[in-house]
């Protein structure tokens, strides 16, 4: 009867390999939990305001407002094609907001949720997954805004805009990398609470946000593309504003990202088995 | 059955203790450690381990467990139930052994794990349900029944941060209850809400069982609630398996094994050292009209004692003080000779106390001060079934006292 079928399928084996039962297979049967915890972060983020996920524009949009003063007109920072300085701004802040998000959030996420570490089982990678899911929702209204700006303001964007959906996944591969590693380590060695705000602010220097990436001398710029979001945000400005690519910049970075994905995704793995005893 | 259900094999569950006693540190040393710790903690990352001890909350514990059974798991605290029941629930991993499991399990070890407080009644029956392990598909058939169970009825969009602790306990309560794995793990959650409630929710496990046949998982210090749920008991103690079998017997051998784990001691001194209830093995389950006498075994110490006194206190399993005698209501102090075992018997008459276990705090001194004092002495269990033979044996009993009483209509 369907009891053999039960037998075959649904053993688990719990043992000191480290290795809880399948990864992949359980992730897929408790999408339904992934969902419904990035809805919660949504839900519990925007309760109680006025503005609601308008903050995930206004935002980005305030910053740009400074920037555009500080470094548009102060500093007399030049953007890298024929548009305006804000507009240049935006494009990079827009991914920007999302990464520096999602490692703010998804960093503490573990140990923000330790009662459900020690109390209930389940993949303990939706925590910072559910974390960056929930600022994706918010880059993609931001997104969305975005572009509405830029129809109003007459920018027709160019034909490799059709490579952005291609930016995108390589955005969340670095985002998810760097924030299962940055939660895991969380876990173990609370100095990751003070490092993030800290390490999130100096890359955002290391990132092409407020200059163009052609500001970085050519034999720096590989060093420069380690930085995953580097390249990233240098193809958002050419798939949205028509910036002419920088391939080899974009290559170096997509390579990073992969890189920051497969350590994250290991060090998690390694590491989650210990979670439940040390938070 | 060919298969077990759960099978586990040599399980073991080893914990680091960090340095101890924190608590006897003064400010100074507090200070002087709080700089020193993160040179200390880069030491142990560079391989050099400071002095830790282990701790084997579990050693090799090994059981099978077929479809429908219930089973229970009994024993002291820190005997490596919650250990062994999160190793169970893969909360937490073996540090040796294997466990198999044939089917969902679903884990019990809180109420409302994952309750929200910004969000609403419904929004956290969704949340609670999927952190659980039900699909949105259950949860949508469920839904109804859930709310009914809860009775939160009209509250049901309000946040859960509104609502009183009764309300948010019925309601996580509710989504739990209409968990339908093929293995349930329940620790003593059911220790909280009201006695109705309870009855609900043991009404509840008992369906699951009856009829759909699931192997339920239970800890429970309620040892009447293990008695009536469950066919078999495993006894922890000090984390090894010391007695597998029926409830009864398993029953018996967890109240022999007089669990001075449980008592604390706060203060012994070398003039009096408490020996232990000598007539422990006659003082369980308690009919509730009958008297109550503890015999509190001491040894004295290398002098002789005048003016001793001994003050007793039974304690309720809330905590609450139900009767508390001193011997200098009644009499003098007694006198003891040095390196004497010396017995008080402290008998009070027919206290009525109301049905569940209760604990001693005994406290002895004379006029130089304190000679000892012991909180938490598993005193006994009064039955309920002593006073009430046809009533269930969880029942509405708010008092702390069942006093005789008559019924009738003039």
């Amino acid at each position: 009867m369907s009891q053999a079928r039960e037998d075959s399928n649904n053993l688990v084996i719990i043992d000191s390999s480290g290795r809880i039962g399948g990864f992949i297979s359980e992730m897929f049967d408790r999408r339904e939990l992934l969902m419904i915890l990035i809805w919660r972060d949504i839900k519990v983020r925007y309760k109680q305001t006025i503005f609601g996920v308008l903050w995930a524009l206004l935002v980005p949009l305030l910053q740009t407002v400074i920037f555009t003063v500080i470094f548009g007109r102060f500093a007399n920072i030049k953007p890298d094609g024929p548009y305006s300085y804000s507009v240049f701004v935006l494009a990079g802040l827009i991914p920007w907001t999302f990464f520096s998000q999602a490692l703010t959030l998804g960093g503490q996420s573990l140990i923000n949720q330790q009662h459900l570490l020690t109390k209930i089982y389940f993949p303990r990678v939706f925590v910072p997954a559910g974390a960056v899911g929930s600022c994706f929702v918010d880059f993609l209204v931001g997104l969305l805004m975005y572009a509405v700006i830029l129809a109003f303001s007459g920018v027709v964007p160019p034909l490799g805009i059709i490579f952005l959906p291609g930016l995108v996944v390589l955005m969340m591969v670095a985002s998810l990398g760097v924030t299962f590693l940055l939660a895991a380590l969380t876990v173990t060695y609370r100095d990751f609470k003070y490092i993030i705000p800290f390490g999130v602010q100096v890359l955002m220097y290391a990132s092409p946000i407020i200059y163009p990436s052609k500001l970085v001398p050519e034999k720096y710029r590989w060093l420069f593309g380690l930085n995953p979001m580097a390249g990233i945000i240098d193809g958002f400005r050419s798939a949205i504003l028509g910036k002419p690519w920088d391939i080899d910049l974009i290559a170096v970075s997509s390579a990073s990202a992969v890189l920051c994905f497969a350590v994250g995704v290991m060090y998690f793995r390694n590491t989650e088995r210990r979670f439940a005893d040390i938070a | 059955m060919a298969n077990p259900i759960i099978k586990a094999q040599g399980i073991s569950k080893v914990y680091m203790l960090g340095q101890s006693d924190v608590s006897q540190r003064n400010f100074q040393e507090s200070i002087r450690r709080a700089i020193a710790a993160p040179f200390r903690r880069l030491r142990e990352l560079g391989g050099a381990r400071t002095a830790d001890q282990e701790f084997w909350a579990l050693k090799d514990v090994s059981f099978r467990v077929d479809e429908g059974e219930v089973v229970g798991l009994i024993g002291r605290n820190g005997a490596g139930k919650s250990t062994l029941l999160k190793v169970l629930a893969r909360i937490t991993e073996p540090t040796e052994g294997r466990v198999e499991l044939r089917g969902r399990v679903g884990a019990l070890l809180e109420v409302g794990t994952g309750f929200h407080p910004e969000l609403t009644g419904r929004e956290n029956i969704f949340l609670n349900g999927a952190i659980l392990g039900m699909k949105r598909a259950e949860i949508v058939r469920e839904f109804d029944r859930i709310v009914d169970f809860a009775q939160i009825g009209r509250f049901l969009d309000t946040p859960v941060k509104r609502y009183s602790s009764g309300m948010y306990v019925r309601l996580a309560f509710a989504v739990a209850a209409h968990l339908e794995p093929e293995i349930l793990i329940v620790d003593e959650v059911l220790a909280v809400g009201d006695a109705e409630f309870q009855r609900k929710c043991l009404g509840r496990m008992d369906e699951l069982r009856s009829q759909a046949g699931r192997t339920i998982f239970l800890v429970s210090h309620n040892l009447e609630m293990i008695e009536a749920l469950c066919t078999r008991c495993i006894l922890l103690h000090e984390g090894r398996i010391v007695f597998d079998g029926k409830t009864v017997e398993a029953l018996e051998k967890y109240r022999a094994y007089g669990g001075r784990a449980g008592e604390i001691s706060i203060a012994a001194t070398t003039r009096m050292q408490w020996q232990g209830i000598g007539n422990r093995e006659d003082l369980r389950n308690v009919a509730g009209d009958g008297d109550l006498d503890f015999d509190l075994s001491f040894s004295v110490g290398d002098r002789d004692l005048d003016g001793v006194h001994i003050d007793v206190e039974l304690v309720d399993s809330k905590g609450t003080s139900v009767t508390h005698s001193k011997s200098r209501f009644l009499r003098g102090g007694f006198s003891v000779k040095a390196n004497s075992a010396i017995t008080f018997r402290y008998t009070i008459r027919s206290p009525m106390l109301a049905p569940g276990p209760y604990y001693l705090i005994v406290y002895a001194y004379d006029p130089r001060g304190v000679l000892a004092w012991i909180e938490h002495i598993d005193a006994c269990t009064i039955s309920a079934r002593s006073y009430f033979p046809a009533v269930d044996f969880i029942d509405e009993i708010k008092g702390t006292t069942v006093p005789h009483f008559h019924v009738e209509l003039l």
